[in-house]
């Protein structure tokens, strides 16, 4: 409900789009780009783990989540896999091209909740994204959480996203960084192997943890095992979802998640919540 | 580390913990600290398995040669894991290339010793095997996602 709200105090409706134009594009992977975009308007902000719809004119729209600084005002980031019609329309785009706009829409990480816990990150291949805004947010606020530690699987190293920033923030003593690679290269020299062999090398108090996961279902469900195994508790166990989003609003129900659309109670759903659902295989 | 604090470390290793308190004396009488620089070879496919390692800091990757296409990286162990059960298996032979990533230090065991401390005390083997079969459930877990290449 909160993040409806805020939708609607940013958009003059939450069905339609705002045109923006495109002021820079990166490539970060094969397969993987970055669109900054302006924000549909002054003073539009999301909270981390919320996405937004891009919408391609005469294509169509997709849910994609927002990967930037929540605290830059002055764009709006999004990285993005070219997976079909409309990621590939947004692939060709270019620099000074429009788009449509609508959000920010969803749930959003727990970082008040996390205060004073340490964080522990797992990330597989794009969940890196939806959780990049809270890797600014926790640098910015560092002295209000305890250790923080990101665990990071990628395909390949050809397929690891924002090689230059997580090489800058290794440089920092206050947070653990672990990628590991499920096919290694001759001349990667990380780990190689599946991200949840990575948890006997960081360092964590499973008692004061707030776990948060991105990525596929299958790496989560392992995760969360890691994080039990742990002693990590379902409650402070939080994971982003991805189901066919289509209106945003819970008007279309294609995003149906048990009793829940992902769009309005997720992404970001606080496992012991969904579990019942979350292991059911048709669901 | 010396050679004193590795062995000071021993019953810690997360191997080890299940073990009780008589058999991790048993098996203390048999190892011996070892360390290997980066680029050393722990076990090479093919050649006799005669060594049980115990990582205590560092790296070891473990991968196979494709000839001239060099060697393929499979997996990375790190602190707490152990280095390889082809020791304990006929025909005794290494199945892959174990080498140090970066600096390596921990405990190593003779195989021939093992194995006769295993048959002397089925107890103690039997344990040992628990162990090692939690870690190669743990290692066939985790290369059966692999195999699925759930990031494609």
């Amino acid at each position: 409900m909160t993040a409806n709200l805020q939708v609607h105090e940013q958009c003059s409706s939450p069905m339609l789009p705002a045109v923006v134009h495109i002021r820079d594009r990166r490539s970060e992977a094969p397969g993987v780009f970055t669109l900054a975009v302006e924000p549909p308007s002054a003073g539009w902000t999301f909270r981390p783990g919320q996405f937004n719809m891009l919408y391609v004119f005469g294509v169509g729209e997709a849910a994609i989540s927002l990967s930037g600084d929540p605290a830059d005002r002055g764009t709006i980031i999004h990285t993005i896999r070219n997976v079909g019609s409309v990621t590939g329309a947004l692939d060709r785009l270019r620099v000074g091209d429009a788009l449509g706009v609508r959000g920010p829409f969803g749930s959003s990480w727990p970082l008040d909740e996390a205060r004073g816990h340490d964080v522990v990150m797992v990330a597989g291949g794009i969940g890196l994204p939806p959780l990049r805004p809270v890797i600014y947010h926790l640098l910015r606020h560092r002295s209000d959480f305890g250790r923080i530690v990101l665990l990071y699987g990628a395909r390949t190293p050809a397929d690891v996203l924002y090689g230059d920033e997580l090489d800058q923030w290794r440089q920092r003593a206050d947070f653990q960084i672990q990628v590991t690679v499920d096919h290694g290269s001759p001349s990667w020299r990380g780990p190689v192997g599946l991200v949840t062999e990575l948890f006997p090398r960081c360092g964590f108090e499973p008692s004061r943890t707030v776990g948060l996961m991105c990525g596929p279902e299958v790496m989560m469900r392992f995760t969360i095992r890691e994080f039990l195994k742990r002693r990590v508790t379902e409650d402070r166990l939080f994971l982003s979802l991805e189901r066919n989003m289509q209106c945003a609003v819970g008007f279309c129900g294609h995003c149906q998640f048990g009793p829940n659309f992902v769009c309005m109670d997720g992404p970001v759903f606080r496992y012991d919540r969904i579990r019942s659902f979350f292991n059911v295989r048709e669901a | 580390m010396t050679d004193l604090a590795l062995l000071g470390a021993f019953a810690s290793h997360a191997f080890l913990e299940a073990l009780s308190e008589q058999h991790r004396m048993r098996l203390a009488s048999g190892v011996n600290p070892f360390r290997a620089a980066p680029g050393e070879y722990l076990a090479r496919e093919g050649e006799p398995a005669q060594a049980f390692y115990l990582i205590q800091s560092g790296h070891v990757g473990i991968g196979t040669h494709l000839g001239k296409g060099g060697t393929a990286p499979i997996q990375t162990l790190g602190p707490g894991d152990v280095v390889g059960w082809s020791w304990l298996l006929p025909p005794y032979q290494w199945q892959f290339d174990a080498r140090a990533i970066d600096s390596v230090q921990g405990l190593v065991f003779d195989a021939a010793w093992l194995r006769d401390q295993c048959e002397q005390d089925h107890e103690l083997g039997y344990h040992l095997l628990k162990q090692l079969l939690t870690v190669v459930s743990g290692r066939l877990a985790a290369c059966r996602i692999q195999q699925l290449d759930i990031y494609k």
